[in-house]
């Protein structure tokens, strides 16, 4: 059931036979996506599944891509090959706060490298890279849909828009 | 930012601005699902004609005809058919569908039902980025509103159809946004384009008939059927049908997103009157790239005192595309080799690594503008980036490569004093953000 996770993906290969546990109120969310499908196409709940171990877990880790496995029924090869192709799934633990700051055309020419020099500099990490404490992770994502809004970051799911210097430092001082 | 509509009534953004315009109560006293009502009474080839008749042509980007679209479904194959929304808004420079899913996501509902009406089909799933989880959230809340009215489920509004539709999350990948790699996705597979023919209307979703269509072409169904789709045509060209919505960013006094008739004469005004012109009024129009990403970019002279008119055909007159409608407006501080790199950068993130050239190509291409970015240029580099495109241009698998292509060959072109300043200048990256 072992199953490595890709080496370009992630520093260090982790393999584990851990099944992760989950408590009933969100077997019960995983159940209410896979409803949605055909019953013999519940492979489709794939990506709104791992999305909730994201959730729960804070990253796509061993034991929570073996509990999928399990849960559709599928190879956890098949899983991994879902996982690793979509950009949202952090293949590596991140910061308690995740910054995506949009690094595409409109935040790029309306301001983007001097967001993404201020928020690096006061965090004292490079894009890519998370804080000691855990608190913050930054990365570099492409165009997020807020072009009119530029320059713009998401933290977690939720967008900051229009951004400044002054507006950043405000988002962060809020983020506990 | 401005959300308006210039040179027609709003019809896609009626309730912008309307209190509570995304909650069933308003969108029905703003003259909601009455549109469905009529529909259930039309037979599904009236609806087709209606929607024919109309000139409307997909929104998200590849502007297919979708009555013509519609009438590959074959209607009487004993498989379920399925009515996708292609919610999975990526392009750079669109971000229109966002506020239509906000601010009226039961009119993307209803232009489903009309469609699942029309082509037999029981079953919708709304295919959003995940990035944009708040508005699978507004969607979630409307369908079960919409669940709870009998207007999803079985027997909507007491008729003998039933319909019902679901959310579903990407997780991040632009090549999703091609219907048959959005596809895959919604299998929950890799996100790799499939091979067509056989198109989606006929082998789509499981293998069984399926309709994708954008948000925009959605919202726009229950427009047609209410106006009639002559009507609805006339408000645009005879080509294009119609109002569009145009996102609009970058260096203009007025962002945001604005509702044209098609036809809109001209880009010229639209950018320097209806947008309030340059961010920064000593700086002059350098480039505009019109529909998105992924279409030719645009030179001032091809613009200022051309006329060009704003829908497919007057676009593609002028040089360029409509693709999504997403306007991106650079003044003369940009430079556009750095421009194109960082589209190139943005396709090479985004291929899918399915085929050879377009994986394999805009790897090479972003390998020669970091290396004349950091001093290395070449006098043959124009012509060997030229040369990479040809090898990717029409040889791809699915449209991307192209995409991946076409800003490179018009920088080139429009803008040869760029790339040759750029080769003899260029000592060190002017992109202060490390390259990750």
């Amino acid at each position: 059931m072992a199953a490595a996770v890709p080496t370009s993906y992630t520093d260090k290969v982790i393999v584990s036979d851990e099944v992760a546990e989950f408590s009933p109120a969100i077997i019960d969310e995983m159940k209410m996506h896979v409803a949605k499908y055909p019953a013999n196409r519940t492979r489709s709940a794939l990506i709104p599944l791992l999305m909730l171990v994201q959730r729960e877990r804070g990253w796509i880790d061993n034991p929570g891509v073996n509990f999928l496995a399990k849960f559709l029924n599928l190879e956890v090869t098949d899983v991994w090959e879902t996982a690793t192709f979509y950009s949202m799934f952090n293949l590596r633990p991140v910061g308690r706060h995740h910054i995506q700051i949009c690094k595409t055309l409109s935040c790029r020419i309306m301001g983007e490298p001097d967001i993404t020099n201020h928020i690096c500099s006061r965090l004292g990490i490079h894009p890519g890279e998370t804080t000691e404490d855990g608190k913050f992770t930054v990365t570099m994502v492409e165009c997020l849909g807020s072009c009119g809004t530029a320059p713009m970051m998401q933290i977690g799911f939720d967008y900051h828009e229009d951004l400044t210097a002054e507006k950043v430092d405000k988002i962060l001082e809020g983020c506990k | 930012m401005e959300i308006k509509a210039i040179g027609c009534e709003p019809l896609s953004l009626k309730r912008i601005g309307v209190k509570d315009g995304h909650t069933l109560p308003v969108y029905k006293k703003t003259g909601g699902y009455k549109s469905l009502e009529k529909a259930l009474s039309m037979t599904q080839d009236q609806i087709i004609q209606e929607v024919k008749d109309s000139a409307l042509r997909g929104r998200g980007g590849a502007g297919f005809p979708t009555g013509m679209k519609w009438s590959f479904v074959p209607r009487d194959s004993p498989k379920a058919k399925y009515i996708v929304c292609n919610a999975d808004e990526s392009e750079p420079g669109s971000f229109k569908d966002r506020y239509l899913m906000e601010f009226d996501p039961h009119a993307v509902i209803e232009g489903m039902i009309i469609a699942g009406y029309t082509l037999g089909s029981n079953t919708g799933y709304v295919y959003t980025r995940g990035e944009y989880k708040y508005l699978i959230d507004i969607m979630d809340v409307a369908i079960g509103e919409a669940r709870e009215a009998g207007i999803l489920g079985k027997n909507i509004l007491g008729s003998k159809f039933s319909f019902d539709l679901h959310t579903h999350t990407g997780a991040g990948a632009y090549i999703c946004g091609e219907e048959t790699a959005l596809l895959s996705s919604l299998e929950g597979y890799r996100g790799h384009p499939r091979l067509k023919p056989p198109f989606p209307a006929v082998e789509g979703l499981y293998a069984s008939p399926t309709i994708v269509n954008n948000v925009e072409t959605f919202t726009s169904i229950p427009q047609i059927i209410e106006m009639g789709g002559i009507k609805w045509r006339d408000l645009g060209t005879e080509k294009s049908g119609g109002t569009k919505l145009w996102s609009i960013s970058g260096h203009v006094k007025k962002p945001g997103v604005y509702e044209l008739p098609m036809g809109y004469a001209d880009m010229e005004k639209f950018i320097f009157k209806d947008c309030g012109g340059m961010l920064r009024d000593d700086k002059k129009l350098k480039a505009v790239i019109p529909g998105g990403s992924s279409v030719y970019i645009m030179n001032a002279g091809q613009i200022l005192g051309k006329g060009v008119t704003l829908d497919y055909e007057g676009l593609v007159a002028a040089g360029s595309m409509l693709g999504t409608g997403g306007m991106m407006v650079m003044d003369e501080t940009v430079d556009v080799m750095e421009t194109t790199k960082n589209l190139t950068e943005f396709y090479k993130h985004e291929s899918c690594g399915w085929c050879t050239p377009c994986r394999e190509g805009t790897d090479w291409l972003v390998k020669i503008f970091d290396r004349i970015s950091s001093g290395g240029g070449r006098p043959e580099d124009a012509q060997l980036m030229l040369d990479i495109c040809d090898n990717i241009e029409g040889k791809s698998f699915c449209p991307l490569g192209d995409a991946a292509a076409w800003p490179i060959q018009s920088a080139i072109k429009q803008f040869p004093g760029d790339f040759k300043k750029w080769l003899t200048e260029k000592t060190a990256s002017n992109s202060v953000t490390p390259n990750v």
